[in-house]
């Protein structure tokens, strides 16, 4: 994933602490259409190890993880 | 006159009015401040007392007192339901067609239970979180003999974090107490990758979990309950199969908030230390309302109503306010019917979750008794 990336919907988790930002996900991921690419942006460092694992078990697609300079942004894609 | 108007008469806004009172008793008695405490119940409730309820250890009445016992004499007590907040024009609109006018206003709403918001829940699903709901758990609790009892937290953020780990330990002892541990199963399930929020919370609780035969069920997110086959799907593809199920439903904040344009999801956005509102001027939340990264717990509207009393005080003065919430919560744990532990933490700090005691459990029981005096502003 690049940082060009157009994501379908913007999860701004930032400053939400360990699970927040894992369930705001879930909540989201929930309503939105297979195929639909979300950004997770998230302060939590716990979230760039919980989030994939969750969706590993959930059976949806992890794009990639981007580092930026206070947060990161999870990019996912729904199946 | 400067009008101090709070909203919701919980913790938050009960010991948030009497502390003004104290902290402001000269101003308010020479008439130059009013502190104006509106709630659209006339009963304050103690909800932490009704985990004890479906036990029969407590009546939803213990949990519940007349606001006008509880609130020092120079507190202004209105009984009406708002159902506008203008922040532009500071302004309150009431049910009843009338309108308050403030110059500070504090929103203490509290949280709300939403099991509509999953398919099934209503029907299929009992809970310890309000009256109704505590007593009739102990009704069927009374009956369960035998088959899978299914703790699920289904709703995140919830009130009182620590209550469902709470009541899987209780039932547990509870049930072995009345020898019919053997022929129940128990089940715990949790939305993410470990049993709790917290770290530390998570690793004690399943260590305990294992030690008891409870079973541990994680990133579980239930999607739907089937009442009438009694099974409980999840987003991630997985069914359970239950026979009695107790489940933490999902919260809200307050509508009041949302459409006051005050924060998403009926939680107020405000700053974490000073508990002003990100979006309106003049404005303050505590309690389970306001959207601060801590537990929504009595303890945290206890600590935020101080707080934001001398911020108020401060103003009231012309005094620069000082007074700044650093995530300060304080909970006990029950670990069964007869020991407890209990922990301390502010903003990002894991708490160490001490062994269980039977003192630990008798402090609980204590201090149970003696919140009232919490709600009175005096401990």
């Amino acid at each position: 994933m690049t940082e060009t990336t157009e994501p379908d919907v913007t999860i701004d988790s930032r400053d939400a602490t360990c699970p927040g930002p894992l369930m705001d996900l879930i909540g989201r991921v929930k309503t939105l259409e297979p195929g639909t690419v979300v950004e997770l942006q998230t302060t939590e460092r716990n979230s760039t190890t919980d989030v994939p694992e969750w969706l590993e078990e959930a059976g949806h697609d992890l794009l990639g993880i981007d580092e930026r300079d206070d947060h990161w942004n999870i990019y996912v894609e729904v199946n | 006159m400067h009008r101090i108007a709070i909203v919701g008469a919980g913790t938050g806004g009960t010991v948030l009015a009497n502390r003004l009172a104290e902290e402001l008793q000269t101003e308010i008695e020479a008439g130059d401040v009013e502190v104006r405490l509106i709630t659209a119940d006339p009963e304050h409730v103690y909800k932490p007392m009704f985990l004890y309820v479906p036990f029969g250890k407590k009546t939803v009445e213990d949990a519940k007192r007349p606001v006008e016992e509880l609130i020092d004499r120079r507190v202004t007590l209105s009984i009406g339901r708002v159902i506008d907040v203008d922040t532009d024009r500071k302004k309150l609109s009431f049910a009843d067609s009338s309108v308050l006018a403030y110059d500070q206003l504090v929103l203490a709403t509290g949280a709300t239970l939403e099991p509509e918001a999953v398919p099934g829940l209503a029907e299929g699903g009992h809970h310890f979180y309000g009256p109704d709901g505590a007593e009739r758990l102990r009704d069927e609790l009374a009956e369960f003999t035998e088959g899978h009892l299914v703790l699920s937290v289904v709703g995140v953020p919830h009130m009182c974090p620590a209550a469902p780990v709470e009541f899987v330990l209780m039932v547990d002892d509870w049930l072995r107490e009345r020898g019919l541990r053997e022929d129940v199963d128990l089940t715990y399930t949790y939305p993410i990758n470990r049993a709790h929020g917290l770290e530390s919370i998570a690793d004690w609780a399943t260590d305990l979990f294992e030690r008891r035969d409870i079973a541990l069920e994680t990133f579980f997110n239930v999607e739907e309950i089937d009442p009438d086959d009694e099974v409980i799907g999840t987003v991630e593809g997985n069914e359970l199969e239950y026979d009695l199920l107790v489940a933490i439903p999902p919260h809200a904040g307050s509508d009041l908030v949302t459409d006051a344009g005050l924060g998403e999801d009926g939680w107020v956005d405000v700053d974490r230390n000073t508990l002003e509102a990100t979006n309106a001027e003049d404005v303050y939340a505590v309690g389970d309302v306001a959207d601060v990264p801590t537990s929504k717990a009595g303890s945290v509207a206890h600590y935020e109503a101080g707080v934001v009393a001398d911020r108020l005080a401060s103003r009231v003065r012309g005094q620069t306010p000082t007074a700044t919430y650093d995530g300060k919560t304080v909970c006990f744990l029950e670990a069964g019917m007869s020991e407890a532990t209990f922990i301390e933490f502010t903003y990002g700090e894991e708490p160490f979750v001490r062994e269980p005691s039977k003192p630990l459990h008798w402090a609980k029981l204590g201090y149970n008794e003696s919140y009232w005096l919490t709600a009175r502003g005096l401990l």
